[in-house]
């Protein structure tokens, strides 16, 4: 009885947690009859009476008002169409792209061409996963230079880290301008090309290293260690 | 005349060695090699992602599309020829039948989740190794599942029920044979797969059935070791 599984251990599909009703399945976990069954690959989490398995893989599944970071793959009659890391596109419309005037029939990759990125703030979802976003609000913006790298999507919480500490921590050791979009899409910018290369390096140690304990004092050690070069 | 010796010096309920790992092809969002004897799937998962043609799609869930294939080289006699054939359709509709089961795509409507499972070397028993490396690689891409799948062949040859039946095994011919592909999830031990080719009693089967749940268990071990250890830095480069 009571638990089979050490927390922060890894558990995969089908093993079983915890016997008894003493525990609650939360996310990643569901009962079945009397046990706590893991449904996914993921870190054991133990929360009092929950247990909780966090995903460590998987695609990008767009929810509303997260801020994304996409690539246009189509212009339409009325909008385009962006490719936001994940199995569905997403639909920016006109009056959602820009507060200018724009006449009927104007050649629209005026303001988007193809292969142009964004930060855009995803607006709505609907149960078939059709997505629309906008580029109205405050923080989003058209791409012009710097580099865009992927990362895993669900590493994405452990980059930016709590309050934004992580990746606060990226900008102020390398002085480059870096955003995370929620897809696991990231743009880095930095007029030295050597500080962006660590900046970059330094995004994906985290996200091969973001299970594992101690993560904020290992990046600030590699930070120290490799600025100093 | 009865049955004594397995060809390779096994015991009747002795698996052949495997070897399993995850995360082989770095360019899959979930990849799994399965290693047992000398035969070896590779799988790789690539999606969820958009299905074509777009009659194909599911508004209710995703589906899951397999791909079986055996390497040119594979096989112990000719070389394979390339491309689709009746037993890859075959085997690939089964795998897909055997892993459905488990997975959870109704979180995906209208996409594909596409798993290629290739053998590039077989020696008997290449849907169970294909079955057991599709579920590691499914697992490993982050995938909703009730279980993991387990796979082995059991079956008779002569008058004895062996597990895990290699070429020479199932080509016996002194005496009767049945190979008897099973998948099973390996806690509730509920039946994903189960084909015969060859002839069997009753008891035999029911003897055969028996020794197939105890070697999924042993299969089951494997595979999650390595899911396992894909985290906890053993295999890590």
């Amino acid at each position: 009885m009571g638990l089979l599984i050490e927390d922060k251990s890894i558990a995969v599909p089908g093993e079983v947690l915890a016997e008894g009703m003493d525990y609650l399945p939360a996310d990643g976990a569901i009962r079945e009859g009397e046990n706590v069954v893991s449904s996914r690959v993921g870190l054991v989490h133990v929360d009092g009476r929950a247990i909780r398995v966090i995903q460590l893989a998987g695609s990008y599944m767009p929810k509303r008002n997260d801020t994304v970071i996409a690539k246009v793959v189509d212009v339409l009659m009325s909008g385009w169409r962006l490719d936001i890391n994940c199995a569905y596109s997403a639909m920016l419309p006109l009056r959602d792209a820009t507060s200018d005037y724009i006449e009927k029939g104007a050649n629209l990759t005026k303001f988007f061409d193809l292969g142009d990125y964004m930060v855009c703030k995803i607006t709505n979802v609907t149960s078939q996963k059709l997505v629309d976003v906008s580029m109205k609000g405050p923080g989003l913006w058209k791409i012009k230079r710097g580099r865009i790298i992927n990362v895993t999507p669900c590493k994405v919480p452990r980059i930016i880290g709590k309050q934004g500490s992580m990746v606060t921590m990226i900008k102020d050791a390398t002085g480059c301008k870096v955003t995370v979009g929620q897809n696991g899409v990231i743009w880095v910018q930095c007029d030295d090309p050597e500080k962006e290369r660590i900046a970059v390096d330094t995004i994906k140690k985290i996200e091969a290293e973001a299970h594992i304990s101690g993560l904020t004092d290992r990046i600030k050690e590699h930070l120290d260690k490799v600025s100093k070069k | 005349m009865s049955y004594e010796k397995r060809p390779d010096g096994r015991n009747f309920d002795e698996l052949r060695p495997i070897e399993a790992k995850v995360g082989v092809i770095k360019n899959a969002v979930g990849s799994a090699s399965f290693k047992i004897g000398k035969t070896w799937a590779l799988a790789a998962v690539y999606g969820p992602r958009e299905l074509h043609p777009k009659f194909l799609q599911d508004p209710a869930k995703g589906r899951l599309r397999c791909n079986y294939n055996m390497m040119p080289f594979s096989g112990t006699g000719d070389r394979i020829r390339p491309g689709g054939n009746r037993r890859a359709k075959e085997i690939s509709m089964v795998t897909e039948k055997s892993l459905m089961p488990v997975l959870d795509l109704k979180n995906y409507p209208n996409t594909v989740v596409d798993v290629f499972i290739e053998l590039p070397q077989t020696d008997a028993g290449s849907r169970c190794a294909g079955i057991c490396a599709a579920s590691m690689a499914l697992a490993d891409a982050g995938f909703v599942m009730k279980d993991l799948v387990s796979a082995v062949a059991v079956g008779r040859v002569d008058d004895k029920i062996v597990v895990d039946l290699d070429y020479q095994e199932e080509a016996y011919e002194d005496g009767p044979v049945a190979d008897i592909p099973i998948a099973m999830l390996p806690r509730t031990k509920e039946v994903t797969l189960l084909q015969m080719d060859g002839e069997i009693s009753k008891e035999q089967m029911a003897e055969a059935l028996e020794l197939a749940k105890k070697s999924v268990d042993e299969i089951y071990e494997f595979q999650k070791k390595a899911l396992k250890e894909k985290y906890t830095g053993e295999q890590n480069e």
